[in-house]
C-alpha cells in the first residue's frame, strides 16, 4: 500500500536513457541557462530550441504526449509573468477602460510575456526529460560529480527518500479519516460538518504530520549517529568518463554556445 | 435479517499489477467474532480496506445489509468501524475529544448527541478522563484504546481491527482483549497473535496468497499443525 505516482522516472533503453547522468545533467543545465539568456522576441532561436528539445523527447522514447502533459507545470510560472503585458513601457497595442481606469497593453510587454512563456515551457520540458530518463540516485551522483555542495546533495537525497514515507503517511491518515466519514440512516440536515470544522480537522492533520516528520527526523539522525555519522557525508568515488562521453559533452556545449551567439547577433 | 459481512468472489489487483485478492468469498453472521490470519502479504489488509469501500475490486461486498457502492459509501462507513494498525494514523486531531468526536460531527449530529457519544465511547474503553488530553503524548496502549473509541462513537454494527495487539505490553494487551471480549459487536480481527485468536475468536479464516485457504472453528483449525505450518502459522 504505497504511493506510486510520485516517481517521475520512466525506465527505458533509449539513447537518452543510456547517456551518462553527469553529461545529461550538465547539458540540461546548460540548455536551461541558454534558454534563459536568449533575448526576448528572437523567434527563430525559440524555434531552434523547441526543435532541439522535441528531438530529444523523440530520441528518449518517452512519448511527446507524456512530456507535454507534464509540461503544464510551467503554467503557474507563466502566470507570474502575466502583469508584464500591462506594465512594460513601449508603443500601445490595445487599450480598454474599466470604470475610470484605463488599461493599456503595450507591444513590448506582449512580446516579453510570450517570450517568457515560451522559455519556461521549453525549460520545463528539458527538466522533465532529465527526470524521466534518469533514476534519482544517479542524478544525486551527477550532482556530486559537478561539485554541488555535499550537504545540499545529502539534503536532496534524504528529501527524496522520505518524501515517499510522508506521502504514505498522508495516504494512511486520509484513509483513516475516510473510514470514519459516515452518514446516518435517518434523513436529516447536512452531513460532513461545517466548513470551519473541516478546516480545523485538516489543520490538525497537517500539524500532526509536521510533528511526526519532526520526530522521525530525530530518530533518523540518531540512527545515523549510531552508525558513525559525524556531519560529513562520504561516498564512494565515481567512475571516470570515457572518451565518447567527453566528446558528447564538448560538442553539446559548443553547439549550445553557437545558438547563444546566433541569438545575440539576430 | 441480514448478514453482517458478505463478500462474494472479490478480486483485486494493485495499480502496479500485483494481484492481492483472488475470488475471495466470506460470510459473517451478526455478533460473530472472527479471526483473519495468514502470513504478511496474504491480502488481509487489502480485504479489510474493501469492507468500507476504501479500495474497490471486482466482486460483491455487502456490509450490514448494504451493498458497498459509491452511493452507499457514507452509510457503509457509519456501520463499519475500522481500527487501523497504527493508532498514529487514526488519531490526527489535537485532542482525544476531537478525535472521538470526528465521526459523530461528520454525521451531522447535534452538539448534545456528539457529547453523549464521546462520553459513552470513552467510558466503554475506560478512558473517560482522557477527553482533554493531547493524543500525541499518550502511550501506545492508551492510543490503541482511544483509536477504538473513535470508531465506537459512530455506533457501528461491525468492528474491524487490523493487528490490534501489535506493539502492546502484556498488561495493555490483556486489558485490550478483555475490552474486545465485552463488546457485543460483530468483529473481524486481522492478527498474527494466535493466543488472542484462541482466547477471543471462536471462528478462524486463514488467507494465503490472496485466497481464503481455510475457514472453520478455531479449536479445530488450531489442531491441524501441518496445515498451519504450510501457511506460515504456528500453533499457540
Amino acid at each position: 500500500m504505497h504511493v506510486h505516482f510520485l516517481d517521475p522516472f520512466r525506465p527505458g533503453v533509449s539513447l537518452v536513457h543510456r547517456m551518462d547522468p553527469r553529461i545529461k545533467l550538465v547539458l540540461t543545465l546548460a540548455f536551461i541557462v541558454l534558454t534563459a539568456l536568449v533575448p526576448p522576441g528572437i523567434w527563430p532561436v525559440y524555434i531552434i530550441l523547441l526543435a532541439i528539445i522535441v528531438s530529444v523527447e523523440i530520441l528518449s522514447e518517452l512519448g511527446i504526449d507524456y512530456v507535454m502533459k507534464r509540461s503544464l507545470l510551467a503554467l503557474p510560472f507563466m502566470l507570474a509573468a502575466f502583469p508584464i503585458i500591462f506594465t512594460a513601457p513601449g508603443p500601445e497595442f490595445a487599450s480598454f477602460s474599466i470604470a475610470s481606469w484605463t488599461i493599456s497593453v503595450s507591444m513590448t510587454g506582449l512580446e516579453r510575456f510570450i517570450s517568457i512563456a515560451l522559455k519556461s515551457w521549453i525549460s520545463v520540458q528539458a527538466a522533465i526529460v532529465l527526470a524521466a530518463s534518469t533514476p534519482f540516485p544517479d542524478l544525486l551522483l551527477a550532482m556530486r560529480a559537478i561539485r554541488l555542495p555535499r550537504l545540499i546533495v545529502a539534503i536532496l537525497g534524504l528529501m527524496w527518500r522520505y518524501l515517499f514515507v510522508l506521502a504514505d503517511e498522508v495516504l494512511r491518515m486520509n484513509r483513516a479519516r475516510a473510514a470514519r466519514s459516515g452518514h446516518p440512516d435517518r434523513p436529516q440536515g447536512r452531513t460532513g460538518g461545517s466548513v470551519v470544522w473541516r478546516a480545523r480537522v485538516t489543520g490538525g492533520m497537517a500539524g500532526s504530520l509536521f510533528l511526526r516528520a519532526f520526530e522521525r527526523s530525530d530518530r533518523i539522525y540518531n540512527a545515523m549517529i549510531s552508525r558513525g555519522y559525524d556531519g560529513e557525508v562520504r561516498a564512494l568515488p565515481l567512475s571516470g568518463l570515457v572518451t565518447t562521453d567527453w566528446l558528447v559533452l564538448i560538442l553539446g556545449l559548443i553547439f549550445l554556445a553557437a545558438i547563444l551567439v546566433l541569438s545575440l547577433l539576430l | 435479517m441480514h448478514h453482517s459481512i458478505e463478500v462474494e468472489k472479490l478480486s483485486y489487483a494493485y495499480p502496479d499489477g500485483q494481484v492481492a485478492l483472488q475470488e475471495v468469498s466470506l460470510t459473517i453472521q451478526p455478533c460473530e467474532k472472527v479471526a483473519l490470519v495468514g502470513p504478511n502479504g496474504a491480502g488481509k489488509s487489502t480485504l479489510i480496506l474493501h469492507l468500507n469501500g476504501i479500495l474497490k475490486g471486482d466482486g460483491e461486498v455487502c456490509v450490514a445489509g448494504l451493498e458497498v457502492t459509491e452511493n452507499n459509501l457514507g452509510r457503509v462507513r457509519a456501520r463499519v468501524g475500522l481500527v487501523f494498525q497504527s493508532p498514529d494514523d487514526q488519531l490526527f486531531s489535537p485532542t482525544v475529544y476531537d478525535d472521538v468526536a470526528f465521526g459523530p460531527i461528520y454525521q451531522g449530529l447535534t452538539e448534545n448527541e456528539v457529547n453523549a457519544r464521546v462520553e459513552e465511547a470513552l467510558a466503554t474503553v475506560d478512558m473517560s478522563d482522557y477527553a482533554r488530553r493531547v493524543s500525541h503524548h499518550l502511550s501506545v496502549g492508551e492510543k490503541k484504546r482511544i483509536a477504538i473509541a473513535t470508531v465506537l462513537s459512530m455506533q457501528p454494527e461491525v468492528l474491524v481491527l487490523d493487528e490490534p495487539t501489535a506493539g502492546l505490553d502484556p498488561r495493555a494487551r490483556r486489558s485490550l482483549i478483555n475490552l474486545l471480549n465485552d463488546l457485543p459487536l460483530t468483529m473481524l480481527v486481522s492478527t498474527h497473535d494466535m493466543h488472542l485468536v484462541r482466547e477471543l475468536l471462536p471462528r478462524m479464516v486463514i488467507m494465503d496468497e490472496g485466497r481464503i485457504v481455510a475457514d472453520g472453528s478455531t479449536v479445530e483449525l488450531l489442531d491441524d499443525e501441518e496445515m498451519l505450518f504450510a501457511h506460515g502459522l504456528e500453533k499457540p
